[in-house]
């Protein structure tokens, strides 16, 4: 089964190479993301799925093939271009980014501010609700420093959505946290999903919330990707998706010398 | 000898593509401050930062180096019976050089290497890619208030640190050694020239504002985004901002006669 068809996927990526000086971390990388879906991109440490999410957000440029963002081709826009696009796009980055010496509140309202012209009393409602959706409404005045991991995610994921992204990036959005706190974020995402509509992309190494969540799930295995749901990835016979989803090491894996095109489960098992 | 030469190569070529970007960089700067919207209060808040925080440091340095100069041009002067021109020598030291230069290098030490290290934590940490899936370009946003700061403020430091070592100067010399004030004064008002002197030490201060600026920020944009990347940008910041400051100053003399 193929979770995107050709016309409504908002990400497509195309034969795309990508290089850090000698160290390749994509090589001929094809792949489709689902419109209004939640699709994990998972893999191990430096098998390129912060890469992936920073290509889609223009933050690093392929040396070879072409990525499409919400129906514009992104690989061979200009910077100031690329800010036009990213308007579309929200992204949760692994360590939040907040600004560190603006308060909560100023952090959710700061690209309200730049690119609204929403008053000061909207505004503030706006990061009031955005706040208390994600279960931080005492924190407001604090700073970025002063919160704990988990609550610097869903901060960080609050300023993400706060307006309205059609796509939705999320780097690693549970390492490093509790068991509790995965939890929590996970259910955050998957309401952001459903109540949004919201194209969700989200880099994972954490399994068990992959298949809890995941409408499509796309597997870095070093040499070649895999894609398809959950459930056909966890019923495939191939000995090193069975190794990786059970969590068992495989020496074999290269991180980062990826080749070939993703394999659909349903067209090449 | 060939490895030499290749070596050799290679570090021209470097500094020629640094040259070239840092070229490039400035231009984006310019670009940006001619881009709307305005960022006036982000300006104003780089020039407390950058200056006002500043003040002690220059205050306490001028003063220390106007008595130096008051001390040692007594000393020097008294042998040729000729320290009624103590206000002139420690003048014209103070604002034709010491101070734009001094200033410079005090404000590089300062506020250039806290401008590389916020940039350069702000790198590392992500917050400007933060900025820019935001669709706010850092440049416009974080480099820009902090260069023209830097260009803003450091004529008006290097003012206040020339009118302490005045005040330096006349302390040693006059209350400690004796001249009279009024010969201090009056020969350090008949030696220095409105336009050649003061205006022109303004311009040159200016000058290593730009200088300090585009470096600073310039080597917190494009650090690696590591601790160790910040520390290196860091102390690149203080090291290049210094020499070059140093070699202009030369230029600038030999050029502009200032």
């Amino acid at each position: 089964m193929t979770v995107a068809s050709v016309d409504d996927a908002p990400v497509v990526f195309s034969d795309v190479d990508m290089a850090f000086e000698d160290r390749h971390v994509l090589r001929a990388f094809s792949c489709r993301f689902a419109q209004g879906k939640i699709s994990v991109i998972l893999g191990g440490s430096g098998s390129g799925k912060t890469t992936i999410l920073r290509l889609i957000g223009g933050l690093v440029r392929p040396q070879r093939g072409r990525i499409v963002v919400a129906g514009e081709d992104i690989s061979q826009l200009s910077e100031t271009q690329m800010y036009a696009v990213r308007r579309k796009l929200g992204m949760m980055f692994q360590g939040g980014a907040l600004l560190d010496s603006l308060t909560i509140f100023d952090n959710l309202a700061f690209p309200l501010r730049e690119h609204t012209s929403m008053s000061e009393s909207e505004i503030a409602t706006e990061v009031h609700r955005q706040l208390a959706a994600v279960g931080l409404s005492d924190v407001d005045e604090l700073l970025p420093g002063q919160l704990s991991g988990g609550m610097i995610r869903r901060a960080a994921l609050a300023r993400a959505i706060v307006r309205k992204p059609e796509i939705l990036l999320c780097d690693e959005p549970f390492s490093g946290l509790d068991p509790i706190s995965v939890k929590r974020i996970e259910a955050l995402l998957r309401r952001i999903n459903r109540q949004l509509g919201v194209t969700m992309l989200v880099s994972s190494h954490h399994i068990p919330s992959t298949m809890r969540m995941a409408d499509q799930v796309v597997l870095l295995l070093g040499d070649r990707a895999v894609s398809g749901s959950p459930a056909e990835l966890c019923q495939s016979s191939d000995g090193r998706i069975a190794g990786f989803l059970n969590e068992e090491v495989d020496e074999s894996i290269e991180p980062p010398a990826y080749a070939g095109n993703v394999r659909h489960r349903s067209t090449a098992p | 000898m060939i490895t030499l030469v290749q070596d050799l190569g290679a570090g021209v070529l470097q500094f020629i593509v640094h040259l070239g970007r840092i070229a490039l960089f400035a231009a984006s700067v310019v670009r940006a401050a001619l881009t709307p919207p305005s960022r006036v209060r982000i300006f104003v808040s780089e020039l407390f930062n950058l200056g006002v925080l500043s003040l002690v440091i220059i205050c306490v340095c001028g003063l220390a180096v106007g008595m130096v100069l008051g001390l040692q041009g007594y000393n020097t002067l008294v042998r040729f019976g000729a320290e009624q021109s103590l206000g002139a020598v420690v003048g014209l030291s103070l604002i034709r050089e010491l101070g734009p230069v001094l200033t410079a290098l005090l404000a590089t030490g300062r506020a250039g290497s806290a401008t590389t290290a916020e940039i350069g934590t702000m790198v590392a940490t992500e917050q400007l890619d933060g900025l820019r899936m935001m669709s706010i370009n850092p440049i416009h946003l974080v480099v820009m208030p902090k260069t023209f700061a830097m260009v803003c403020v450091m004529p008006l430091l290097s003012a206040l640190f020339i009118v302490f070592g005045l005040g330096g100067g006349y302390l040693v010399g006059v209350v400690l050694m004796g001249v009279d004030g009024g010969t201090y004064v009056s020969s350090l008002q008949n030696a220095v020239d409105y336009y050649d002197d003061v205006v022109g030490s303004l311009l040159k201060a200016l000058v290593f504002g730009v200088l300090v600026g585009l470096i600073a920020t310039y080597r917190g944009y494009t650090c690696a985004p590591t601790s160790a990347g910040v520390s290196a940008a860091t102390t690149s910041t203080v090291v290049v901002a210094s020499v070059s400051v140093l070699i202009f100053d030369y230029f600038i003399t030999a050029l502009w006669g200032v």
